[in-house]
């Protein structure tokens, strides 16, 4: 089957292009890109007016299959994920059980091959059942399909234990995501320590919380010599340390969420579970400075962190609810509407965060728009209106920090290996 | 007449809505003293005591109030209440909406439950303690001392001392004297101080006694074992060294300074036994207070002198 991208502005740093011309794919694959191209049998998609971009990756998903599949299932993340635009996400190992076993990481690859509309890259545990302690089957894993390691939801607490699973993962070439977080120093806090924190009386957790724990994975990649990638940095202290750690040569890579981009602690006031997340909303200057940190290359990619919760859940007092926001469906958007609009990014850039980057920090195969490459495509339509509201969603969940927000720019199709998963905006079944 | 449906925090109150309420629960102290303590104000009015946390002095004097101005006045405490059963906030407040009472007072472990529940119910809402967050009533029982005491509160220097980080007392009460005119000052160890204490709108002290001798009133918080979950200072003995109120310091204070504690006290900690018996501690009178200052909340909230006979 060839399939006919006609017109689109074809942006693709990897190879130097920003263009707008045709992307010819027959069978899967990217067989020519150049201008008037024509073939003799197929299918044409108009992409005048659009942005085509290598397929978009999320870093950062949590898919909740198995154990929560109230709040989300591989079939409805991976359609949330097509929805926003993402041709593949990583999905998280804090499942229950946890994702700590090469059966259990076999699971997530069969149920998303049967039930999934994009790639699922399972991420694999660090330590047995997240506990901290003792190394969970990291080689077993990687076997069946893991493509990286975290306990993420909380830090790998000890400092020994983190040096021997980064010693371990080096002897495979696997990466360490690290979820930045002293709790010592965190506690009990549920917003950023500071003025909001004051203000409403909640315990807050200080910046200095993922700093510390930030210098310190830092220091013991630099010991081992494994690949680091840090998960949802939000502070200015996190990504002058990364910044500082790259200037030195060290193999360290790092994300920055959606929510910690375009929202911060000012937007608190309300008591709004939706804005209750870790790490917690900062401060407007840390906001600067996390994006100040994605132009100039310190940030590696914008990851959404989807925290799918029920609402039974996140309507509680704040200081029950639990952390997390959804974000697959509103990245792009929010990304055009914030950074891209306001030309503080080009969609070169974007190509870069939210396509090559995470492939590149979680070691997955690269995608880029020449011949030969995959068809894994995102195409993106730069002036549609978005109003978030509960029924945008494809997630299970409705717990997103930008309810009521009115976005530019959304995804109109996805193709995965030529076929859609996305299609004029819809889902494809 | 307030400004405002809720009171929540003390952001809620303008000055003039403070003292309204002082002048309303000035007359209604006087029918405190009465032989019959009961007026027919807030006749046919539900006032449901929502206490999701124990308390019982609080608990009791909204109680009292709402009895001296003939409210129904319905205790929905913890320990009775089908929150200890699983029952979420919000069902909690929709059945008490549902119920249609008038005013719901809401004692809280947790800081923006009063929010929640304004958010879910017609009802006015009236913190009586949410968290380590707000205590207006509070406040405004401690202002009603000061001015009865002192006859003024424009102009006064109210140091507040001790646990500053974990009292709801000194969020509401900070604000509520710079609403006034007052000079807020906190003091205690920088471990017991809110990670921004610069934008409460309180001057810092480390030392009471470098700053006791400019003092009117000396604001003496417990110390809440229960909420720090590490000791932040060594010792009870080392703390009522640096920070309690005893004979000597009260000696080398102003004479007329006087000595406040929103209760329950812990002796020889926070203020020793001596001074807390002594002429010039007035925490029963803040006790006291409590009851006219309610009693004033609750009638200007349910719409003082429309809602029956006045006071």
């Amino acid at each position: 089957m060839a399939l006919l991208l006609k017109g689109g502005r074809v942006v693709d740093p990897a190879v130097g292009l920003d263009a707008v011309c045709d992307v010819l794919i027959r069978d899967g694959v990217i067989v020519e890109i150049g201008s008037d191209l024509t073939m003799a049998k197929g299918e044409t998609v108009d992409c005048a007016e659009k942005i085509v971009l290598p397929g978009l990756v999320d870093a950062h998903t949590h898919l909740r299959e198995p154990g929560r599949e109230d709040k989300e299932t591989i079939a409805s993340g991976t359609r949330a994920a097509a929805h926003g635009g993402f041709t593949a996400v990583c999905a998280m190992a804090n499942t229950d059980p946890v994702c700590d076993t090469g059966s259990k990481v076999r699971f997530v690859v069969e149920r998303a091959e049967e039930t999934g509309v994009v790639r699922v890259y399972p991420i694999g545990a660090v330590t047995k059942g997240q506990s901290g302690e003792g190394l969970a089957e990291i080689g077993d894993m990687l076997a069946e399909g893991a493509v990286a390691f975290s306990d993420d939801g909380h830090p790998v607490a000890s400092a020994g234990m983190t040096r021997v699973a980064m010693e371990y993962l080096k002897g495979f070439g696997a990466t360490l995501i690290s979820h930045a977080e002293e709790e010592s120093l965190s506690g009990d806090g549920v917003v950023n320590e500071g003025v909001v924190s004051t203000r409403m009386g909640l315990p807050g957790q200080p910046a200095a919380a993922e700093e510390v724990m930030v210098a310190r994975d830092i220091r013991l990649a630099e010991l081992t010599g494994c690949r680091l990638h840090l998960a949802h940095l939000s502070t200015a202290g996190s990504v002058a340390l990364v910044r500082a750690a790259k200037e030195r040569g060290l193999s360290v890579t790092c994300e920055v969420t959606p929510h910690h981009l375009f929202l911060d602690e000012d937007a608190l006031l309300s008591y709004d579970t939706n804005l209750k997340m870790n790490p917690p909303l900062r401060t407007a200057e840390d906001r600067a400075a996390l994006v100040e940190a994605l132009r100039d290359g310190t940030v590696d990619c914008i990851a959404t962190d989807h925290a799918p919760h029920a609402p039974h859940e996140k309507e509680l007092e704040f200081e029950l609810a639990p952390f997390g926001t959804t974000g697959l469906e509103t990245a792009l958007s929010l990304v055009n509407t914030h950074l891209v609009a306001t030309e503080k990014l080009t969609w070169a850039d974007v190509a870069r965060l939210m396509a090559h980057g995470p492939r590149a920090a979680l070691g997955l195969p690269v995608v880029t728009l020449e011949a030969g490459s995959v068809a894994d495509i995102t195409i993106v339509d730069p002036e549609a209106r978005v109003e978030v509201t509960r029924d945008w969603f494809y997630s299970k969940s409705r717990n997103s920090a930008f309810l009521g927000h009115r976005l530019l720019g959304k995804a109109s199709d996805v193709l995965i290996g030529g076929y859609f998963a996305l299609r004029n905006g819809k889902v494809v079944e | 007449m307030l400004s405002c449906k809720h009171i929540m925090t003390m952001d809620d109150l303008t000055p003039d809505d403070i003292i309204a309420i002082l002048d309303t629960a000035d007359s209604f102290k006087e029918v405190n003293e009465r032989r019959i303590k009961k007026l027919p104000t807030l006749r046919g009015r539900t006032i449901v005591n929502l206490f999701l946390e124990p308390s019982t002095r609080t608990r009791t004097s909204f109680e009292i109030a709402a009895k001296r101005l003939s409210a129904d006045g319905i205790n929905f405490a913890a320990s009775a209440s089908a929150t200890v059963k699983g029952e979420s906030l919000r069902d909690t407040a929709a059945t008490l909406s549902a119920m249609a009472c008038d005013l719901v007072v809401v004692r809280h472990k947790y800081a923006g439950a009063p929010q929640m529940l304004a958010e879910c119910m017609d009802a006015h809402i009236v913190n009586g303690g949410d968290g380590i967050h707000q205590h207006p009533t509070q406040a405004l029982l401690d202002l009603f001392t000061m001015r009865e005491k002192l006859g003024r509160l424009e102009g006064l220097t109210v140091g507040i001392v001790g646990d500053i980080c974990h009292s709801r007392v000194a969020g509401s009460l900070v604000p509520a004297l710079r609403k006034v005119g007052a000079r807020p000052i906190i003091i205690g160890p920088p471990t017991l101080m809110p990670a921004r204490p610069d934008i409460m709108g309180a001057d810092v002290a480390y030392s009471l006694d470098e700053v006791l001798p400019q003092l009117d009133v000396a604001y003496m918080l417990r110390v809440q074992f229960e909420r720090a979950a590490r000791m932040p200072f060594p010792s009870n003995r080392e703390y009522a060294r640096f920070y309690g109120m005893n004979a000597t310091r009260l000696a080398s204070a102003r004479p007329e300074m006087i000595v406040m504690h929103p209760g329950p006290m812990n002796r020889g900690v926070e203020i020793s036994s001596e001074v807390a018996d002594s002429p010039r501690s007035h925490v029963l009178d803040q006790v006291n207070a409590g009851v006219a200052v309610r009693m004033a909340v609750m009638y200007l909230l349910l719409g003082g002198a429309d809602s029956g006979a006045a006071a």
